[in-house]
């Protein structure tokens, strides 16, 4: 038995995981039309490869990105692009955002598939095959694998380490997919080992899934897999989080502001596996992922394998619809760190682990008023990432950024522990995302106006140029006139060039003399 | 994240050495103060605070010619910046130079009223406008300040300042509402 490691706080929460795991894990039909927003994860969004009327085949990229952080986004099924423009996504803000829309065709006909010699690969090769597969993060944040494996190779790895954790409260699909395709997991854990090269393999499940431990241990037997290990961690929020597992595993702390790569770990998430393998096995771009859809006003909760850019309504529909109508919030994730939809119609995209479909607001963010801190202190005691919420709450509260970056706001991991515990209700996390929000834009500001500087700067300097120019090229002019009146004014032609010379230097002193009176 | 950390950085870099080399080329004179003050001013260069653009009324500032409270496209943060690197109080913005938008403006050329005159290029003063003579010119929203300096020139008044939409990168988290009639303010 391994020694496991405790993280500081954390929640023991209801895990209301039970609904959604009566059924078994069933494929989505596919809806009439297909949404796929251009802007997926973090950093730039990308450009579209497709025109409005174009046809596409299932595997096909419609929109890409040469940025550093990048992920294309591929055709889910066969059908027309039939538009190009705003519509509703998945996003807090619940504004709308470019998406094509593919009009499906029912074929579902695909790319003829490209399936490379993989034992041939080095491991280079193989992480631009998971680059064009467009592989993300399916854990929740959905930032794309192949510069985080680049990065992960080139710092060295000592322990790889996969998350089948899932600790948030009602969501259950990665507990379904360990339960479905512990294989084609494993499979994608040893490309994750050739391209890594790490000495030990961790696999962290919490013990509340018991039949995915059970499923992945048996599937290991057979992986032939060496110094991989499976570890049931105990039950505990947010031990699914990325520095939290890592201590709970092997004791270490991330330092702040560094990332797990810095001290020889690597964490990838058991769902983004699985598309490894499709991509390198297939050639199956990340077309399609398991999302539970859950909650007291679904009528069959459960799991299911959606095409991406599916609405949200299609999965409602496919769970038999809502149970007391459809004027309950429609939260994307969990209670703890999802985020309010602002309708059915937005899709699911690459980073959708969850729809929770609840009558009764479930958050932790309660809306409307709050009351005042009385300093009890529970928050501090529950903050996984031993910060001050308090603390940052004041500082946040009172527009005070710099000193809530003092306390190192940048390093919360907006669990909602803190707000989950506050007596007096406050939306903590609310805050922190809001004086997040604010850090970000002073940022952008900040860049604007030094681009504005220099672009200021630069055009003083060429208007500068430009007069010295002008005033040569006068000076030339006039000099070029003197010896022209000087000619004329019927000097005798000398015939000695030294002589010729000087008097070339003279007429150009005079000039100058002019020019300067 | 790291996106933004790589650009910004490499960004920072590449401004550096520009203009490092150009303060070495074309260097005037020094003032640290100056610079430190310009680099709070949002280099609108609008003239807004009656001087000549942003630099100019760093100069004002640093010779203690002119109160820290003109800048109205920097807003009160610029004021509280400036307060907090000179050591002064903080002063309320002052209205006769103009009130301070949420929502920043981008000039926006109506491209068929547009005669191609040229003239609004030559006012703006971080080159946001692309044209050549006889053709019809268009703004780099990305690179316009909304100084409006390009309004006046325009025979045809074809130029509209319009604000900046609002996108998701810009969108922000806000805090929510207290109890009315608490206390206990930090
Ligand atoms: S839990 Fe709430 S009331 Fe208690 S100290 Fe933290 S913020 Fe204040
Ligand atoms: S949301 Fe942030 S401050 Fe609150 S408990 Fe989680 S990490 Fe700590
Ligand atoms: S008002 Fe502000 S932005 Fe405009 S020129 Fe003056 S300092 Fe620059
Ligand atoms: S385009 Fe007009 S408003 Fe925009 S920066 Fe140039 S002159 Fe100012």
């Amino acid at each position: 038995m391994r020694k496991l490691h405790q993280f500081h706080g954390g929640l023991h929460l209801e895990g209301h995981k039970s609904e959604s795991l009566t059924r078994n894990l069933r494929q989505a039909s596919l809806p009439p039309r297909l949404y796929l927003p251009l802007r997926q994860h973090i950093g730039e969004h990308n450009k579209p490869l497709v025109d409005v009327g174009n046809r596409v085949l299932k595997g096909h990229v419609i929109s890409a990105s040469s940025s550093l952080i990048r992920a294309a986004v591929h055709a889910p099924t066969s059908g027309t692009v039939t538009a190009i423009s705003d519509y509703p996504v998945a996003h807090p803000s619940g504004l709308k955002d470019t998406c094509i829309v593919i009009d499906v065709d029912g074929e579902d006909e695909a790319a003829a598939p490209v399936i490379p010699d993989l034992q041939q690969l080095e491991a280079g090769e193989i992480i631009d095959l998971i680059c064009r597969s467009g592989v993300v993060g399916l854990g929740g944040a959905a930032f794309p694998s192949s510069p985080k494996l680049s990065r992960g190779k080139m710092q060295g790895i000592e322990t790889l380490i996969i998350n089948g954790v899932e600790c948030e409260p009602y969501i259950t699909c990665d507990d379904m997919l360990m339960r479905h395709y512990a294989a084609e997991i494993l499979r994608g854990v040893g490309y994750l080992q050739r391209i890594l090269n790490p000495q030990f393999t961790l696999i962290g499940i919490e013990d509340n899934k018991p039949e995915a431990i059970a499923a992945m241990t048996s599937g290991l037997a057979h992986a032939g897999l060496a110094a991989t290990e499976i570890v049931s961690i105990p039950t505990i929020y947010p031990s699914g989080g990325e520095k939290q597992l890592i201590q709970i595993l092997t004791g270490r702390e991330v330092p702040h502001g560094q990332l797990a790569f810095d001290i020889g770990l690597f964490c990838q998430n058991v769902g983004t596996c699985v598309a490894i393998t499709r991509a390198l096995e297939q050639d199956q771009p990340l077309i399609s992922r398991v999302v539970t859809i859950t909650g007291d006003n679904i009528r069959e909760p459960g799991n299911w394998e959606v095409r991406l850019g599916s609405p949200v309504r299609h999965l409602v529909e496919l769970a038999g619809g809502y149970l007391h109508g459809d004027s309950s919030p429609l939260v994307m994730g969990g209670p703890m760190m999802g985020f309010s939809l602002s309708g059915d119609q937005v899709p699911i995209v690459k980073a959708s682990n969850c729809i929770m479909v609840m009558r009764e607001q479930a958050m932790t963010r309660r809306p409307g008023y709050h009351d005042e801190c009385i300093r009890c202190g529970k928050c501090t005691e529950v903050c996984p990432a031993q910060l001050l919420p308090q603390q940052l709450y004041w500082h946040a509260r009172a527009g005070a950024f710099e000193r809530a970056q003092e306390f190192h706001l940048l390093d919360c991991i907006e669990c909602g522990c803190c707000s989950a515990v506050c007596p007096s209700g406050i939306p903590l996390v609310q805050y922190y995302r809001a004086a997040k929000s604010e850090i970000r834009a002073a940022h952008k500001v900040q860049i604007k106006s030094d681009r504005a500087r220099f672009r200021f700067e630069f055009r003083e300097r060429r208007l500068l140029l430009k007069k010295q120019q002008d005033e040569e090229r006068r000076r030339l002019k006039r000099e070029a006139l003197q010896k022209k009146k000087i000619q004329a004014g019927g000097e005798v032609p000398i015939a000695d060039p030294v002589q010729a010379a000087l008097e070339r230097v003279k007429a150009r002193k005079l000039a100058e003399q002019e020019d300067s009176q | 994240m790291i996106l933004a950390i790589v650009t910004i950085s490499l960004m920072a870099g590449l401004f550096g050495l520009v203009l490092g080399y150009t303060a070495i080329r074309f260097k005037v004179e020094g003032n640290p103060v100056v610079d430190q003050i310009d680099a709070l001013l949002p280099q609108t260069q609008c003239g807004q605070c009656t001087y000549p653009g942003c630099r100019p009324y760093a100069e004002a500032i640093a010779h203690g010619e002119a109160p820290i409270n003109q800048c109205p496209p920097g807003g009160q943060a610029t004021i509280v910046a400036l307060a907090d690197l000179l050591d002064t109080e903080v002063l309320e913005l002052n209205a006769e130079h103009g009130e301070h938008l949420d929502v920043p403006l981008v000039a926006v050329i109506d491209e068929q009223t547009c005669i191609g005159c040229t003239l609004c290029i030559q006012a703006c003063p971080v080159d946001a406008i692309l044209g050549s003579a006889k053709h019809m010119h268009t703004v780099i929203t990305d690179e316009c300040t909304g100084c409006k300096l390009c309004l006046p020139p325009c025979p045809v008044d074809c130029i509209d300042m319009v604000p900046t939409q609002q996108t998701i990168d810009d969108w922000k988290w806000t805090v929510p509402p207290r109890q009315p009639g608490l206390t206990g303010d930090a």
